[in-house]
């Protein structure tokens, strides 16, 4: 390093620095646009989900008196393990080209990028499911009165599970046993959102307003939008650093 | 607002985790010693003389040992996302050492309080497993003490492991009371009405003090773990720094070892 002159260093601060609102667009952009060259990153999760909907009635029993009760909590359950087969690619692919050590280095805020990087996630994997479970809906029978309930606890619920799934997977990323780790790290924190969407299908078969408990989830989102991408940022500095 | 001379001189002094090992050294007979008698007096008096429950009989007697492992398993949670803060805020390596030392002996607490539940809900409730909302907060607890304890398995490097231990702690300290607050509200839809349990009548004296008393014990034999424990990390974690070195050759009688091995403690 002696010797040659000291060029300027590379001039950073001469680059137009992107606002903002561009580089979450910009990382929204690559984001998706990766994931739809993947299309078995995607479609493999929501195999997955119609899958396992489809062992239930042949493992539990095809009587629809039988499966009405269970319909809500299996479609649940069903999309919170498809979201978490889904989540331990999450960060792999950027961390194994260094990526991620770029995203960690840029001046820019981590958070928007991290913020970006989830949104396109839940966009490829939250949503489908979202919009499936009214379909696999009517195969476990569940109650017409449930299925947009349903739905809409899905669609509030599916990011935070995607968001909170983003801590664990951050935590995890260039871990070897990092799958099975990853499932016991974030299923207990799984609990509430299952509890509530749950709950708001299972509250419009009694014919009570769910509009109440749709609103704990909204609320749920906000605190998870707001807090989650600051834990899933610091995991992936320590990552980073430990890789 | 000004901080008193005495304290900002012991957080300074709590980065030196060779002040910590030397200076708790003299604390752990005490610990040891109070703890021993309180939990020995309270357990004593709570199972041999404390009147039976009007209800429950005897079975209530269980409490001396549930109600102390509840406490401690929630109070060990906040601990270590406390020490996590510390941690992440202040980089304070001592933080790390006391979250590494309280995982496993939360985990511990928090099985004994399941445990002896489960064993007391045998002749009350008449089964060994209910879905109560304490229950099931319990249950997920345990499960995010093996998620920390596994976390920091996984990681090689002591530091990150540290750190990914440190915010996963505080991800769940936030996450706990919306879990409890779920539970509760679930079982509320779902309550069995076979098992309503009476609100419990308030306790006599001297049915509560042996209880205030264990409680206290736990708490004192709890530090001791922590500490005896948080001990060992540090010697294991400080093993090529001097101090340790010479501390080692003292104990064993073995000749320092030359040089290479003793580097200053970074």
């Amino acid at each position: 390093m002696t010797g040659a002159p000291v060029s300027a260093p590379l001039a950073l601060g001469a680059l137009p620095e992107p606002r903002p609102g561009r580089l979450f667009l910009g990382q929204l952009r690559r984001d998706l646009a990766l994931a739809v060259r993947q299309p078995a990153e995607i479609a493999n999760p929501l195999a997955f989900f119609v899958l396992v909907i489809t062992l239930f009635p042949l493992g539990v029993s095809p009587e629809r008196e039988t499966l009405a009760p269970l319909a809500p909590g299996v479609l649940w359950i069903a999309a919170l393990l498809a979201t978490l087969l889904g989540l331990e690619a999450l960060f792999r692919r950027d961390r194994d080209d260094g990526t991620l050590e770029q995203l960690v280095l840029r001046a820019q805020p981590l958070y928007l990028a991290v913020l970006a990087r989830m949104l396109a996630h839940w966009l490829v994997t939250g949503l489908p499911l979202t919009l499936l479970a009214p379909v696999l809906g009517g195969l476990l029978a569940l109650p017409a009165e449930a299925r947009w309930p349903l739905t809409a606890g899905l669609a509030l619920g599916t990011p935070i599970l995607v968001l909170l799934g983003g801590v664990g997977a951050a935590l995890t990323v260039g871990l070897r046993a990092g799958g099975l780790l990853l499932a016991l790290l974030i299923l207990p924190l799984y609990v509430p959102v299952l509890i509530l969407g749950v709950s708001a299908a299972e509250l419009a078969v009694v014919r009570i307003d769910v509009a109440g408990v749709l609103a704990w989830l909204g609320a749920g989102l906000a605190l998870a939008v707001t807090a989650a991408p600051f834990a899933i940022a610091g995991a992936l500095r320590i990552g980073v650093e430990a890789g | 607002m000004k901080i008193p001379e005495f304290l900002r001189r012991l957080w300074h002094r709590l980065g030196s985790p060779r002040w910590f090992y030397e200076t708790t050294a003299s604390w752990l007979p005490w610990f040891a010693v109070l703890g021993g008698l309180l939990v020995g007096t309270g357990t004593v008096w709570g199972l041999a003389f404390a009147p039976p429950d009007y209800l429950q009989g005897n079975s209530f007697r269980i409490i001396y040992v549930h109600v102390p492992s509840a406490i401690l398993a929630q109070s060990c949670y906040l601990l270590m996302a406390v020490c996590g803060v510390v941690l992440l805020v202040w980089r304070m390596k001592l933080a790390d050492m006391v979250l590494a030392a309280a995982a496993p002996v939360g985990a511990s607490f928090t099985f004994l309080a399941l445990a002896t539940g489960s064993i007391w809900g045998r002749p009350t409730w008449g089964t060994w497993w209910e879905w109560d909302a304490r229950v099931t907060s319990m249950l997920i607890l345990l499960f995010l003490y093996f998620g920390l304890i596994g976390l920091r398995r996984a990681i090689e490097r002591p530091e990150s492991a540290g750190r990914a231990c440190a915010i996963l702690a505080i991800v769940g300290v936030i996450n706990i009371p919306i879990i409890k607050y779920s539970v509760d509200w679930w079982l509320t839809l779902h309550q069995p009405s076979t098992f309503t349990l009476t609100e419990k009548p308030a306790m006599p004296a001297s049915m509560w003090v042996p209880l205030l008393l264990n409680v206290i014990g736990f708490y004192l034999l709890f530090g001791l773990m922590v500490l005896q424990r948080a001990r060992v990390e540090i010697l294991e974690r400080e093993r090529r720094t001097q101090w340790v070195q010479a501390l080692t050759a003292r104990l064993t009688g073995a000749p320092l070892p030359d040089g290479d091995g003793a580097e200053q403690a970074a």
